[in-house]
């Protein structure tokens, strides 16, 4: 695509010469349009974060940094804490990512490896469309299909073989709302498991046939040329495009806020209710008046979830980097 | 191109004038509680006295914030305002209309209207120390009801709401402990249980899980025919909810209180139910544009005398005639045009 573009691009330069017709200015006004494109862009997330943080200072001023590990979140008294949504975006971002990861890489090792040549297409195609469903979808499916089975097969069935257990207990313990941390982190997983399957798979594709010929000639496994070869060549980029996937996740708003139990306490058990960032700014921020210490607090979370967002996203980068450039 | 906007507007003002009927907007934000029947009063209004109606169901703090800023005609608030904070908005508060709260549950065995419950032991349910269905201090109040030996789940709004603000305020008045634990609010801290968005995913919760309990606007536990409770009134005995001790709640309140405020929640009366609460408009008394305004009375004042029908096929109970007269005529002393004139019809 790059190379593509800048093989491109020198003949784009000398053509317009010969059929030029808006006069020289054309080029400059073309220049300029997209180069206030780009500043827009890069002005408005400068805007974002700016605005959002001198809306948050009230918040911050009041609380100091204790906000951030305070579990209070209590609307009536005016006291305000983050503790329980950070911990619920981060339990269940990370849950999704272990529940999605080993799927995503199955689905990838197969596309590029085991799926026959008339399979690879539609099955790709397929995961591509999964991450097209919108998530309002899969918080209704979550809600009217998931929970209740939660609820009514799985918990159950878990609280009664090991919610008795001692120390894996405590995780399984509660009762069987359906909802919770672990629902939330399914339907997460659900939702990233086509980002970090079709990054995985692009990543896989770029390495060179000979290196995975090679060890097949050596008599290598499948399982051997994906272990010894495959993964080592492409280590970096998987796990970037596992952070992207951990990126999409904690900023998930909609189908979480169906599924995770939308309580201000922080559980111990999976089955527990919690809540994230994302969802509890959305819950409340129809009920913060203008100016209130509630509404500075929700624009603390936001600003929050941004830092958070942005330290996973800095790091995908950082990590995709390198392949991406076809070092 | 401003000849051509000068002349249209004339145009326009001129049709006013000639056939007072052409269509004026007005516009409102707020409650999502009493959000249908505004709907539904628009509609209607449209066609008899041709007000368009453009309401925005943003929420209460929402509807707050948009009126203080006059960025709407009239805002919405399911919570009344205090005093001071009317004043330096310089607002008139009133009620348009009430709802009820009615408490659903999914009890196997246990029929429609079949469990009775009080204040106190909602209360004990919703702090999270009555846990057990066949806990003793409701099976005290069910005699010959089988009650099972499940866990109860407590279920309530997850996302701020005047249906909340509500029953926060019938557990207050119910039990002390409530109110200095928890307090009133449209979202408070819920020591117990799990929340759910709105009052289709609380109906959706209950309905989901076994044990559970919740609290929602009637209309929706009629319209989905969730299994719904008694509850025990001042008066001390025991009311299912209906259209008739609704509306003998709203007959037994005290409606003198400065802005409106009635405090409609455990009002005597043997027929009361418990949980009835207005919800509230508010017009600005210095409006901007007295037109505008001189419509929202307008509107209102047509869906007082022709809208009860209306909100009671949505499970709305009207004002009582004497609330509506005493709306009238705060409206006729309070909201003044600009030239000082009242700016009510009548």
């Amino acid at each position: 695509m790059q190379q593509a573009l800048s093989s491109a691009l020198p003949a784009a330069h000398a053509a317009p010469a010969a059929r030029r017709r808006g006069g020289p200015g054309g080029d400059s006004v073309f220049e300029w349009a997209c180069r206030l494109a780009g500043v827009f862009v890069l002005v408005l997330l400068g805007a974002i974060i700016v605005e959002l943080f001198i809306g948050a200072l009230p918040a911050f001023r009041r609380f100091g940094l204790a906000f951030v590990w305070t579990e209070l979140w209590d609307p009536v008294a005016d006291e305000y804490g983050a503790l329980v949504p950070i911990y619920g975006t981060v339990a269940t971002a990370v849950l999704a990512i272990l529940l999605a990861v080993p799927m995503a890489f199955g689905i990838a090792f197969f596309l590029t490896e085991l799926a026959p040549g008339w399979l690879r297409r539609p099955v790709g195609t397929a995961v591509e469309l999964l991450a097209a469903v919108p998530s309002i979808i899969f918080g209704m499916w979550g809600f009217f299909v998931i929970v209740p089975i939660m609820a009514q097969v799985v918990q159950p069935a878990v609280i009664d073989s090991v919610g008795e257990l001692p120390l894996i207990g405590v995780l399984f313990a509660g009762p069987p709302f359906g909802t919770g941390i672990l629902t939330a982190a399914l339907i997460l997983a659900v939702m990233i498991i086509p980002f970090v399957a079709a990054t995985m798979r692009d990543v896989f594709a770029t390495v060179p046939p000979v290196y995975k010929e090679s060890a097949y000639g050596l008599g290598a496994t499948r399982w051997e040329v994906m272990r010894s070869v495959v993964l080592p060549y492409t280590r970096t980029s998987v796990v970037g495009g596992i952070m992207l996937g951990l990126g999409r996740a904690l900023g998930e708003t909609l189908a979480v806020t169906f599924v995770i139990g939308n309580a201000n306490r922080v559980s111990t058990t999976l089955f527990g209710p919690g809540n994230t960032i994302a969802s509890l700014v959305a819950l409340e921020f129809g009920e913060a008046g203008e100016g209130s210490l509630k509404l500075s607090a929700l624009l603390a979370l936001g600003f929050i979830l941004f830092v958070l967002s942005f330290i996973v996203l800095a790091i995908s980068r950082l990590l995709l980097r390198p392949r991406a450039k076809g070092a | 191109m401003s000849l051509m906007t000068k002349m249209l507007a004339t145009a326009a003002l001129g049709c006013l004038v000639a056939f007072p009927a052409a269509a004026q907007q007005i516009t409102g934000a707020g409650a999502s509680f009493p959000n249908p029947v505004y709907q539904k009063w628009g509609e209607a209004a449209q066609k008899a006295i041709s007000i368009q109606l453009n309401y925005q169901s943003i929420g209460s703090g929402g509807g707050q914030t948009q009126i203080k800023n006059r960025t709407v005609d009239f805002g919405a608030s399911d919570a009344p305002m205090t005093d001071a904070a009317l004043k330096e908005a310089n607002l008139l508060q009133f009620p348009a209309v009430m709802g009820a709260v009615v408490a659903i549950v999914n009890l196997p065995g246990v029929a429609d209207n079949q469990l009775k419950l009080t204040g106190d032991v909602l209360t004990d349910i919703y702090l999270g120390k009555v846990a057990k269905w066949n806990d003793p201090k409701i099976a005290a109040l069910n005699e010959g009801v089988t009650l099972p030996g499940l866990a109860i789940a407590p279920v309530y709004r997850a996302d701020g709401s005047g249906t909340t603000f509500v029953w926060a305020s019938y557990l207050s008045a119910a039990s002390p402990e409530w109110k200095g634990k928890v307090g009133v609010g449209t979202s408070v801290r819920f020591p117990a249980g799990t929340g759910s968005k709105g009052n289709e995913g609380v109906a959706g919760t209950v309905r989901n899980t076994r044990g559970a309990i919740g609290y929602v606007e009637n209309a929706y536990a009629t319209q989905n025919k969730l299994v719904s409770t008694q509850l025990r009134n001042k008066a001390g005995s025991f009311v299912s909810p209906s259209t008739e001790s609704f509306v003998a709640a709203a007959q037994n309140a005290d409606w003198s209180t400065p802005n409106f405020a009635a405090n409609l929640i455990d009002q005597p009366g043997a027929t009361s139910w418990p949980i009835v609460s207005p919800t509230f408009i508010l017009l600005p008394k210095d409006p901007k544009d007295p037109a505008r305004t001189a419509a929202v009375l307008k509107f209102f004042d047509w869906a007082f005398s022709n809208g009860g029908k209306l909100a009671q096929d949505l499970e709305y109970i009207p004002l009582p005639d004497t609330v509506q007269a005493a709306v009238r005529d705060a409206w006729k002393a309070e909201i003044k045009g600009p030239d000082g004139r009242s700016l009510a019809s009548q």
